[in-house]
């Protein structure tokens, strides 16, 4: 093939060359590089291969540097010409950009054959291109030796003094210890110290008092909460899907889990390896699983007109974005359309380490909480002694059971499946994808009632009835196999019609004289989620049943396949016989209804009761009925020879046999009542890995719908290799992300923890390290911590321990104006942190001064107050569900609020709260009247300023003096000075014509507004 | 929405330390030196105005955006060949590579269902269901030539509002007061109110601030009870004691700068100072029942009753008191079915109003320097959806109209093929009207640039180019 295509680029050249100037002259013209061909280089090359980026090491604007591409009178040995000819197995250059012309190529080639001449002077100065400093592994580096020698507790502080001294300038004091107390409270657990624990650490005279009280804070619980917010803004945790829709989901597994990683001090790789690839590791835990709820966090759009493969790219640009911003401290999704302008990444290699994340079901699996597993634990043993008591009274039961299995092994009809489309209008908006095995998975919008069409097209045959399977798929709600948020769904009328294949509208509908299902369950009113408003709702006459109600002509009944917690998730069938046989021909249209009218009254919420993946089939034989055995225990006792069978296999097969033996009734009874006892559990969104990894191409533009050359799972080359030997899949990728020999992951975590305790970050450009970053401040000391992070274990605690320990966290915040001209962001840190705490620690502080804070961790998400009209239309764009808490909910971390995207809870909003669209390292910090707007008026505040006048009224000794300071130091820590305490009690003297309670209320208000009480000072 | 970057980046050291400065002496001559001096310390204020690249010619916008995608066949782009082709199928070359989001694209044309005539000095057609645009038609610039990108609401909201169809970048409005500033003290300066049925598909991002600092975000206002979230002092807190406990919050705040020396609480005290104005101007704003009787009659207002014609009301009211942008979010126009009874019913909502704003502007004096803009985030089908009475998304063409602020009055510009499919003259694609609505606010489009991991962005993303044809 080289040959032939090396032979088909001559014949072109010399076509193409003959419009050359000067080409009929003989010998040809001499080729001039500055006139001819650096021209060709500039356009095409140079954006790659020049001043600015050097892909592959090569420039191809500096002579000593193309050299090694050019071999002078041999072009086709000359890597240069190689590669724009598109010669040999590589990629033709320019990657991604139009290939030269014709006759630019075939001048090149001339200019080589030449010679190659290249004047100096039109040679770029090769200065040795230092490689960018965060694309080498950190080195631990030298600690530096400064002048003052008593100053510096740790390494860091030797750094940062070293750094200061260098400009002239010296440390600030020690903050006091209240200060200091509340610093670290806030810092480490978000809440600021209580009364108590202020008294405590001001009486322990003790050298290690400090020391104490960190590691008092690292043990609560509550550090967990507080620093498993930051790296929630990373995983752009929401509890909806955004887009149009924004339903609710349930993921808050996921932001307990990331709580209580961080509780446990779950080393950063580990932690990273669980979320990226939990489901890969062998034998995963529940834990694990829900870890991979990190990349399901990418919104969801479920709008009508949507092709569900366009929205699954999208979350899969989200997730390879979050992935660099959070754990590569990089950019990457610029290459999603182009080679990336800055940092060495070409489109390729972005789609090759997409292709490593392009593996998974988007899928949805129970979960269920410690106590909910002891009692499912408990269920199962039950279940279980109670079916070795049965195979311990019946010695025979194997041979009984054998026999059984030979009746029935054969006595099923034989089935056609037949492949089915949807009619385009009747299907709602759901989109019924084709699958392989010939079933209908829908996805997309879920209408609440529809009544789809599904036309059949097949080869001349007689039917007497059709079979409707509904299957599990692991991308359904729990699994389906319907598209309920239970993963059930309900047939209201199943009907089968024909039509002439050149008069498709002509239909001649088929009656269905019997119906047979796997599973009958009694009649049972709707469940308040699909509830639709109508006026056969209110009667109670919207009911679901066994598979007759399917073909009773009614729109009110359905058949329903709820049967509990774990066994609605099963796969079922139905078989529906025609009342006459239908003899198909090749003209004929074979059209079947699936009437889905059992959802709820609003199509834009949870609400829909739909069938989830489907599959049609056809027999002729006379009467059928539906198998009554699971499809699995079927696909055993035909296919899998007694012998071969694992013991969970001949288990299936015994737990169904058992409930056909008569005599075991009653222990089949107990079973099914133990099953009722399962719990519920929730949902979860995870990565669940597919059996055939999908095929990765690189998309022109970033475009789903223009793929071009397909690629493997890889990663890029200026970053460090994958582990030699290792299988190329998400959790080898998993374990690349945190290798010790990575030049980035440690830095961007460190420098994001730094970040959040002095407001920048050693590199301001917290989510990117790349070429385009800001200049770190101290270089070194970024290297040194990431170097001694991942020494310790990459235990983040002790990063946390090692930065509050140091003299320079300590320092007082207070600020000379000679300082503040000198460094007004605090860059050199000759001064402690001062700034505005995040939005959550802001509604904390309100809530744990005033006693309301009800400190329970973990758990669904809930409902402080919000104002109603935010979630009905037109402020939001469908009604959304925001039951206000009247209870101690009410009072729950801001981390628990729950978080639609498309109407963030506006407290949080005001306060620069991310809303969850895109992954977000580095939060604004904006001071606004509307902050000032909320902090006055907003209800819960005003709550905490009564609970904290009444507490202060209540427990602050007698006199106004001890009140007043009582409840200044629930907010602050510090007692007032004489000016603060004058101000304060006059303020209160001036109310008190108002009453004592709406007096104290008012100061507590004052107090709770105080730019100190939502700062970390 | 916001993340990222800090408020006073891109300020030298050197002006935040001056900021410091003025206030740190002002402190010294007490509380009134303090409030003038950082009330003018100007360069420091994000929102103080700055001036654009050139002289601008509009310095407000009022964006009615009539979400849902209204029909262009139905209202501005009459196409009597359509009617002709009623229930027959598009040629099959038109469909090429085209995607619809609900039908199949082979559906049957359907013909345009109301009546067209000329208006005005200017001549150009409207539908019978826009009685009172037609009155204000000569000031008005239609373009019927207008393409986007996205087909379905949310993508297609973002894209007309952001620039991109993702999710994280600045809405126009954002991006308009983070180059101007705002002329507002006591409002904000970008102003938001939705009616309608429904809220925006896209959500909050629609107005909001992207990776810009959050002050540039659109402020939800409402047409009744509290125009602003927590406006209004708590129960059992009058305007005395909200007085009081505001002067006691400042003096204690301003002992602690005194005692930390940090500017951030100087920043503090003026928001809180904002925040009451606020309490005050925002109330009297929504207050339409001094508006004389002719003019709440020209809009067809109602004071108390929250409409589609209040919003434009006051719109105007907030456009005089130098809000920078003003958005109306209305949406209402998804006909998929009942194309004939809904738009009936949206125009009667809207029209009226619309045409009342212009006209009201006008005779203010305020139109030659407040852009309005109307329109959708993608056009119609000429295809049918369903039965007979209704169209389903389509990107391809649609109609957007304009009026003051710079626009060239009078004029329809661009065409559409026979069925209204295709752009054949004229094409502005959403980018260009971008950069178009950027030029009058006095904006090189590609000049106007927040640096944002390590890349410069835009409105405009890497596209846009100024419609000279559109500009007076």
């Amino acid at each position: 093939m080289g040959r032939m295509r090396r032979l088909g680029w001559l014949v072109l050249a010399a076509a193409a060359g003959s419009g050359l100037p000067g080409q009929n002259a003989s010998p040809p013209e001499r080729v001039d590089f500055v006139r001819d061909v650096k021209p060709v280089l500039e356009q095409s090359c140079y954006s790659c291969h020049g001043p600015k980026l050097q892909m592959g090491g090569l420039r191809l604007d500096a002579k000593e540097s193309a050299a090694k591409a050019i071999h002078p009178g041999k072009p086709d040995e000359s890597s240069l010409y190689q590669r724009i000819a598109g010669m040999g197995d590589q990629p033709r250059m320019p990657m991604g950009g139009k290939p030269l012309d014709a006759a630019q190529t075939a001048l090149i080639k001339r200019w080589i054959e030449q010679g190659a001449e290249w004047p100096d002077h039109a040679s770029a100065k090769v200065e040795v291109v230092q490689e960018h400093w965060a694309f080498r592994p950190p080195q631990r580096p030298p600690i530096p030796k400064t002048r003052n020698k008593t100053w510096a507790k740790n390494p860091i502080d030797q750094f940062i003094l070293a750094r200061l001294e260098q400009e002239g300038l010296s440390p600030s004091p020690p903050a006091d210890k209240v200060t200091l107390l509340r610093r670290l409270s806030l810092d480490l657990t978000g809440l600021p110290p209580t009364i108590e624990e202020v008294d405590a650490f001001l009486r322990d005279r003790s050298k290690n008092s400090m020391e104490k009280q960190i590691d008092r804070l690292l043990a609560s619980p509550h550090y967990g909460e507080r620093w498993g917010r930051h790296w929630l803004d990373a995983a752009r945790y929401a509890d909806s899907d955004g887009f149009e829709k924004d339903k609710q989901r349930w993921v808050w597994f996921y932001r307990d889990w990331v709580v209580n990683a961080l509780n446990k001090d779950l080393p950063y790789d580990r932690f990273v390896i669980e979320q990226v690839a939990g489901d890969l590791l062998p034998n995963p835990t529940q834990d694990q699983l829900v870890a991979t709820g990190f990349l399901r966090n990418s919104m969801i759009n479920e709008e009508g007109g949507i092709d569900p493969e366009q929205f699954r790219m999208e979350a899969m640009f989200d997730r390879m974005d979050a992935i660099g911003k959070s754990i590569l401290g990089l950019t990457i999704q610029c290459a999603q359309c182009h080679n990336h302008k800055y940092d060495p990444l070409t489109q390729e290699e972005y789609y090759r380490l997409f292709a490593f994340l392009n593996d998974s079901h988007e899928a949805n699996i129970a979960v269920y909480t410690p106590a909910e597993h002891q009692k499912r634990a408990e269920i199962f043993r039950a279940i279980a002694d109670i079916e070795a008591g049965l195979k311990h009274r019946m010695p025979d039961w194997a041979e009984r059971m054998a026999k059984w299995e030979d009746q029935v092994r054969n006595d099923q009809p034989d089935w056609t499946i037949v492949n089915a489309t949807a009619e385009d209008i009747s299907t709602g908006g759901q989109k019924y994808l084709p699958m392989e095995d010939g079933s209908l998975l829908a996805q997309g919008y879920a209408p609440t009632k529809h009544r789809v069409q599904l036309i059949v097209k097949t080869d001349p045959r007689k039917i007497t009835a059709v079979r409707l399977e509904l299957l599990n798929d692991p991308n359904l709600p729990l699994g389906g196999p319907g598209r309920s948020i239970k993963g059930t769904g309900a047939l209201t009328e199943f009907e089968v019609a024909t039509a002439p294949a050149d008069a498709p509208e002509k239909t001649t509908k088929h009656k269905i004289i019997r119906a047979t299902a796997d599973i009958s369950l009694p009649e049972a009113p709707l469940e308040p989620m699909f509830h639709d408003k109508s006026e056969e709702q209110k009667k109670g006459l919207r009911v679901t049943g066994p598979i007759e109600y399917a073909i009773d002509g009614k729109d009110t009944t359905a058949w329903g396949i709820d049967a509990g917690p774990v066994l609605r998730n099963q796969p079922r069938k139905a078989v529906f016989v025609l009342e006459k046989p239908i003899e198909l021909t090749k003209d004929t249209l074979l059209y079947v209804y699936l009437s889905q009218k059992h959802g709820g009254w609003n199509s834009d919420d949870n609400q829909n009761n739909n069938l989830g993946r489907i599959r049609l089939s056809v027999t002729d034989a006379p009467d059928p009925v539906a198998d009554p055995l699971p499809a699995n225990v079927r696909q055993i006792i035909t296919s899998i020879p007694r012998e071969k069978r694992t013991p969970e296999q001949m288990q299936a097969v015994f737990s169904y046999w058992r409930t056909t033996v008569p005599q075991w009734a009653e222990a089949n009874e107990k079973i099914a009542a133990l099953w009722k006892q399962h719990p519920e559990g929730s949902s979860q969104l995870v990565l669940q890995r597919r059996e055939k990894p999908r095929q990765t191409h690189v998309l022109m533009r970033g475009d789903f719908l223009k793929p071009g050359k397909a690629v493997e799972p890889g990663v890029p080359a200026f970053l460090h290799p994958l582990p030699p030997g290792e299988p190329l899949n998400r959790l080898t990728f998993a374990k690349w992300l945190v290798a010790r020999n990575s030049p980035t992951t440690a830095r961007a975590i460190v420098n994001r923890v730094w970040q959040a305790y002095f407001g920048t970050g050693l590199v301001e450009t917290s989510e990117d390290l790349g070429r385009q970053s800001e200049k770190p401040s101290h270089p070194e000391l970024l290297d040194w911590l990431a170097v001694e992070f991942m020494d310790s274990g990459w235990s983040l605690k002790k990063l946390h321990r090692l930065i509050v320990t140091s003299a320079t966290y300590q320092q007082t915040s207070r600020v000379t104006p000679e300082l503040y001209q000198r460094d007004p962001y605090n860059r050199l840190l000759a001064r402690g942190p001062r700034f505005r705490v995040e939005a959550e620690i802001v509604r904390d502080i309100a809530l744990a001064a005033s006693g309301l804070l009800n400190p329970k961790i973990g758990g669904p998400s809930v409902y402080p107050p919000a104002p109603e009209f935010l979630f009905q239309p037109p402020a939001s764009y469908g009604p959304k569900i925001w039951n206000e808490e009247h209870g101690p909910d009410r009072y729950r971390r801001a981390i628990y609020t729950f978080r639609y995207r498309s109407v963030p809870y506006p407290m949080l909003q005001t306060f620069d709260a991310p809303n969850g669209d895109m992954s977000c390292v580095r939060r604004v910090r904006s001071n606004t009247p509307l902050q000032a707007l909320t902090t006055l008026n907003e209800p819960l505040f005003f709550e905490a300023a009564k609970a904290l006048g009444a507490i202060a009224l209540k427990n602050g000794g007698m006199r106004d003096e001890d009140r007043i300071t009582y409840a200044f130091r629930r907010c602050l820590a510090r007692k007032p000075n004489a000016e603060e305490l004058a101000e304060l009690t006059a303020f209160l003297n001036k109310q008190r014509p108002r009453g004592e309670e709406a007096a104290w209320t008012a100061l507590a208000r004052v107090l709770l507004n105080l730019d100190e009480t939502i700062s970390k000072e | 929405m916001p993340c990222h970057d800090y408020l006073y980046r891109g300020l030298t050291p050197q002006g935040v330390a001056r900021r410091w400065f003025l206030e740190k002496c002002g402190i010294g001559l007490g509380a009134i030196a303090l409030h003038s001096l950082t009330a003018s310390a100007a360069s420091t204020d994000p929102l103080a105005p700055k001036a654009p690249h050139y002289t601008p010619k509009a310095k407000h916008v009022i964006f009615l955006f009539m979400a849902g995608a209204p029909s262009h066949l139905e209202l501005f782009d009459n196409k009597p060949k359509l009617a002709e082709y009623d229930g027959t199928l598009p040629p099959a070359d038109l469909l090429k590579g085209y995607r619809a989001a609900f039908i199949n694209p082979n559906s049957k044309l359907l013909g345009p269902k109301f009546k067209f005539a000329k208006y005005g000095q200017s001549g150009a057609e409207l539908s019978e269901l826009l009685p009172y645009t037609a009155k204000v038609v000569d000031d008005l610039t239609i373009v019927k030539s207008m393409v986007t990108d996205a087909f379905n609401h949310a993508p297609g909201q973002l894209l007309m509002n952001t620039g991109s169809q993702q999710f994280g970048r600045p809405s126009m409005g954002a991006w308009v007061t983070y180059g101007l500033g705002s002329e507002s003290k006591d409002l904000p300066a970008f102003v938001v109110f939705s009616s309608g049925k429904k809220g925006p598909s896209g959500g909050n991002s629609c107005w909001g601030s992207g990776f810009l600092p959050t002050v540039y975000q659109g402020v939800q206002f409402r047409g009744s009870g509290d125009p602003v979230l927590y406006l209004s002092n708590p129960p059992g807190v009058d305007e005395e004691l909200q007085r009081d406990s505001l002067n006691s919050i400042r003096k204690l705040n301003e002992m602690r700068l005194a005692a930390t020396g940090d500017p951030e609480i100087s920043t503090r005290i003026n928001s809180f100072e904002m925040a009451f104005r606020m309490q005050t101007s925002a109330p009297e704003l929504m207050d339409l029942s001094k508006e004389p009787e002719h003019i709440l009659k020209m809009y067809g207002a109602e004071p108390g009753k929250p409409s589609f014609a209040n919003n434009c009301l006051l719109a105007r009211r907030l456009v005089e008191r130098g809000v920078r942008f003003v958005q109306l979010y209305h949406e209402a126009w998804d006909q998929h079915g009942n194309l004939v009874k809904d738009l009936k019913q949206n125009c009667k909502d809207t029209d009226q109003a619309c045409a009342a704003l212009v006209q009201d502007l006008k005779q203010r004096g305020l139109l030659k320097e407040t852009l309005v803009i109307w329109g959708g985030e993608f056009g119609r089908t000429p295809m049918v959806q369903g039965g007979s009475d209704g169209r389903d998304h389509h990107p391809n063409a649609f109609t957007m109209w304009f009026a003051g602020g710079g626009m060239k009055p009078g004029i329809t510009l661009g065409e559409t093929d026979e069925l209204g499919f295709n752009v054949v003259s004229n094409k502005v694609h959403v980018h260009d009207l971008h950069a178009t609505i950027l030029h009058l606010l006095g904006f090189d489009h590609k000049k106007l640039t927040y640096r944002f991991q390590g890349r410069d962005f835009r409105l405009t993303d890497v596209a846009g180019n100024v419609i000279q044809e559109m500009l007076a």
